[in-house]
């Protein structure tokens, strides 16, 4: 009988071109996304080489990371942004890869986009030079960030050369109760695992709850996976995975979809296979989650205070609490509802998909953003833009004093002109709550699209369990 | 690729956990398009506080970063391992870094040395008391180095040394087994998805 296998092993297996002993193996690469910001020396580097893309059939690019989010008929006011955007479309055009630029209606953040036109499908290798590419996983497919050397990689021979990661099983058993989200779920993964519990290693997310979650959630939960350490974390195929992808543009249909939904069948771990290392969460226990600080490890429940340093069990996560204190402008035991807010951001790749839009629209609807706090809404994508204006969302949005603009990444990062200012305190469904991460000075809380929307009416954190 | 065999110096001793590479290289800098001259905008915002460690003349043109676990976590931007290189920092050592930043330093030709949590401190406050302390590493014989009178050895994966002992370029390596590829191609399942068509009949906005 053969060895039981994880559902990585699987994927890795069917993806080695060539293996030799002390050497990483060559993994073949189905899908390659591309950018504006982490490609330009790429292409450079196939200039001077003189190599060409080997499968721009198996290339897509976008542009998503700088892009303005308001009014794009007018000129771009950002000259190093226009040049990145002209750049990319140079190159795409050079090496014959198709892009989807910003006035084409499939234009959106790249990890929102390949999975609404059924492009990322299970089993495949994923990779893009964006971190956050784990987002892929919540298909059963392989899917990592790569540095823009890597990047240079695939574009010349669609592969890449890799060392076997470890292998980590995140079990949530249980259930959710109302109002907490798969956000809240991987926000206390990573408090449980720290922010690098998850090095060397990809993650499957298995249990409960997560069967239960949609698929748009399940991508909420990869997506942060490299918020954990780990660069990737998946999440077996089931019925949800293969009623979401029927139909969708780029998914086999026919006599081919059926033999596909068979071989995805089997993408899942064995039984008895062995993961490196096991750990399991009890998804009753899951409240919804703020963060205080400034890594994504650092959230409590809303109904907690803020912690005291003192009671960290190291001299190192002491001080590092108490830097986190000191730039987000907080008081150790403050109640998390006690925190007032200048801005909300509700978009990203973690959580700027048509559900997370229905979900905040539930809260919203009939109410106004308080008068002391600002607050935007980013499609994650076009298309994600036009459903929710054809279900009415922008105009619940618009009526309660909400901003509504363009698919992008936005305030995510800040490296279009949606940016906080120092010491702006702004409730996030996007990341990274990173020291200037959304905007030099800017303090982040990372919270579920509900939690964002229950805050721009307040002006404050509430507890959303007590208002649905 | 430039070879990398021996890193002698002494250190910059950044004691902070979990330096994400937002911290390293803020996103305004990602801008750019050239490859190199992101070394002045490196630490850019924790640059502002004039006693931020890498402001200090004694570690000017320092080879080495001292720093604490998960170096280089977050974003995959590569920009983060240039603005080091471009600050003319040729090794860092830590408890442990982020995976990507770590393969990213792995192809620009930037040594990762992972030490035990003790041997990190030490380095650390040595680097603090002593500025000029000299560090040696050797890399074929995987050692940390200080005069005769301290030494630890270091793992790494035998692979990323050849090539980084070697300066070898990845692509070059891989295109060695080009045929295997062609191979492994044909045999790929016709199922998967291609984004052939997806350039045409884009469908615009009004």
């Amino acid at each position: 009988m053969t060895q039981p296998q994880t559902i990585v092993d699987k994927i890795w297996e069917q993806h080695v071109v060539h293996a030799e002993q002390g050497k990483p193996d060559l993994l073949y690469i189905d899908l390659h996304l591309v950018h504006e910001v982490t490609s330009p020396q790429a292409f450079d580097g196939l200039r001077m080489t003189n190599r060409s893309v080997r499968r721009p059939d198996l290339t897509l690019a976008t542009v998503d990371h700088n892009v303005p989010t308001t009014d794009r008929t007018l000129p771009n006011p950002d000259p190093l942004s226009t040049q990145q955007i002209e750049v990319l479309r140079t190159n795409c055009k050079d090496f014959d890869i198709p892009l989807w630029d910003i006035f084409d209606l499939r234009q959106g953040i790249v990890h929102i986009i390949s999975p609404e036109h059924g492009l990322t499908q299970p089993g495949m290798t994923i990779v893009c030079g964006d971190s956050h590419t784990s987002t892929h996983g919540a298909f059963g497919a392989l899917a990592f960030g790569i540095g823009t050397s890597e990047v240079e990689h695939v574009l010349a021979t669609q592969t890449l050369p890799q060392s076997r990661p470890k292998t980590m099983s995140v079990e949530v058993t249980g259930e959710l109760g109302v109002g907490v989200t798969a956000k809240d779920v991987i926000l206390a993964i990573i408090q449980r695992t720290g922010v690098d519990g998850g090095v060397g290693h990809v993650i499957e997310y298995r249990g409960d709850v997560i069967r239960k979650l949609s698929m748009e959630e399940r991508m909420t939960v990869c997506n942060m996976t490299i918020e954990g350490g780990a660069r990737a974390g998946l999440i077996a195929p089931d019925e949800k995975t293969f009623e979401y992808l029927l139909g969708k543009e780029f998914s086999p249909s026919g006599l081919d979809w059926d033999q596909q939904v068979e071989n995805w069948g089997k993408l899942v771990s064995d039984k008895g296979a062995v993961f490196d290392q096991s750990i399991v969460l009890d998804g009753n226990n899951i409240a919804p989650h703020v963060t205080w600080g400034t890594t994504p490890a650092q959230s409590v429940p809303v109904s907690d205070v803020v912690p005291n340093p003192d009671d960290a069990t190291t001299a190192s996560s002491r001080e590092t609490a108490q830097r986190a204190l000191k730039y987000m402008g907080l008081e150790a035991g403050t109640a998390i509802t006690d925190i007032g807010i200048d801005r909300v951001f509700i978009g990203s790749c973690t959580n700027g998909r048509i559900e997370d839009l229905r979900r905040a629209a539930t809260i919203i609807e009939g109410q106004k953003v308080s008068s002391s706090v600002s607050a935007m809404i980013v499609p994650g994508s076009g298309k994600v833009k036009q459903q929710a204006e054809e279900e009415g969302l922008d105009l619940i949005f618009k009526d309660a004093g909400f901003e509504w603009r363009e698919p992008g990444c936005s305030m995510c990062l800040g490296m279009n002109p949606d940016i906080l200012l120092p010491q702006e305190r702004c409730a996030s469904t996007s990341n990274r709550n990173f020291e200037g991460r959304q905007g030099a000075g800017g303090r982040t809380h990372l919270v579920s699209p509900e939690m964002a929307a229950a805050a721009a009416i307040a002006g404050n954190f509430v507890d959303v369990r007590e208002i649905i | 690729m430039k070879a990398v065999k021996q890193v002698r110096g002494n250190a910059i001793p950044l004691n902070r956990a979990d330096v994400d590479t937002d911290q390293i290289i803020p996103k305004q800098f990602l801008k750019r398009i050239e490859r190199t001259g992101y070394g002045e905008f490196a630490f850019f915002d924790w640059r502002k506080d004039d006693d931020f460690i890498t402001n200090r003349i004694q570690y000017k043109d320092a080879p080495i970063m001292l720093a604490q676990q998960n170096f280089g976590c977050g974003s995959s931007r590569e920009h983060a391992v240039w603005a080091l290189e471009d600050m003319g920092v040729e090794a860092i050592i830590a408890p442990s870094f982020g995976d990507i930043f770590r393969n990213n330093c792995s192809k620009v030709g930037l040594l990762t040395i992972q030490l035990d949590q003790d041997d990190v401190d030490y380095l650390m406050s040595r680097a603090e008391e002593l500025p000029e302390g000299e560090i040696v590493i050797n890399l074929e014989n995987q050692t940390v180095m200080i005069g005769s009178e301290w030494s630890r050895q270091f793992k790494i994966d035998e692979f990323v040394k050849h090539r980084l002992l070697n300066g070898l370029d990845d692509i070059g390596i891989t295109l060695a087994n080009e045929q295997k590829i062609s191979s492994f191609e044909e045999i790929r399942s016709s199922f998967l998805p291609s984004t052939d068509q997806a350039g045409q009949d884009s469908l615009k906005i009004n």
